[in-house]
């Protein structure tokens, strides 16, 4: 799946984008932030205020317990602050 | 209309071009966000906005949509800009035409509060201190809270 990261979500990382092979048991978003935090500890880093994360898959607001597909684009961000 | 875009905007230009040629519009609303120079953190020398293309326009054009069922509206603009922008610099307009004023100034208002809670763009803050990402408000949450239905 191809993930995109978006504000302070992205500055922790430390990268906008990449792809990523989701282990078998990450089934929705919930489980797929509980993946990512395990990556390093910039991974930790930028999921440690996960309950305010927001997430879009192609395109589309969902909410954490939403399934997720291997082909989804699967974006990461902090509530948004437009206008 | 939708418009993503770096560059700034004409204000006149733009509000003209809505109501070119027409005489059936009876009022136009419109917004226009700033960059202010005093933000939560102290002084801001420079604001970048970031945003997520594709989504963005997608969010704006079903942003418009929902005001086009609600109001009876001729013409839906939203102009608003990404990348560096300087305090005084323009950030977003909203404009809005229809027979009537109410209509007109009503969706005006709720396009810019729905915008600030649903469009994916976000803004880092640069002053003395350093940079920091501006927090979401829950003001701005009631302000679209307001309008749910």
């Amino acid at each position: 799946m191809k993930l995109l990261y978006f504000a302070w979500v992205r500055t922790n990382i430390g990268k906008a984008e990449e792809e990523l092979a989701a282990p078998g048991h990450v089934q929705t978003v919930e489980d797929l932030l509980d993946w990512i935090a395990t990556l390093g500890p910039q991974y930790a880093a930028a999921l440690d205020r996960r309950n305010v994360i927001k997430v879009a898959i192609n395109h589309e607001y969902v909410e954490h317990d939403h399934p997720v597909r291997s082909d989804d684009e699967i974006a990461l961000f902090p509530p948004v602050t437009g206008g | 209309m939708i418009k993503v875009q770096r560059e700034d905007f004409d204000i006149g230009a733009e509000l003209a071009s809505l109501t070119e040629g027409k005489t059936g519009i009876g009022g136009l609303a419109s917004f226009v966000g700033l960059v202010r120079d005093l933000a939560d953190q102290g002084a801001v020398s420079v604001m970048t906005l970031e945003h997520y293309p594709g989504m963005t326009e997608k969010r704006l054009a079903e942003i418009e949509a929902e005001a086009r069922a609600r109001w009876p509206l001729d013409s839906v603009l939203i102009i608003h800009r990404y990348g560096k922008l300087e305090p005084g610099e323009r950030i977003v307009l909203v404009a809005t035409t229809s027979a009537h004023r109410q209509a007109a100034l009503e969706s005006c208002a709720f396009l810019i509060d729905w915008l600030k809670t649903k469009a994916p763009f976000w803004k880092l803050e640069q002053g003395a201190e350093g940079a920091a990402w501006v927090e979401a408000k829950a003001s701005d949450d009631r302000a679209a809270e307001k309008w749910k239905r």
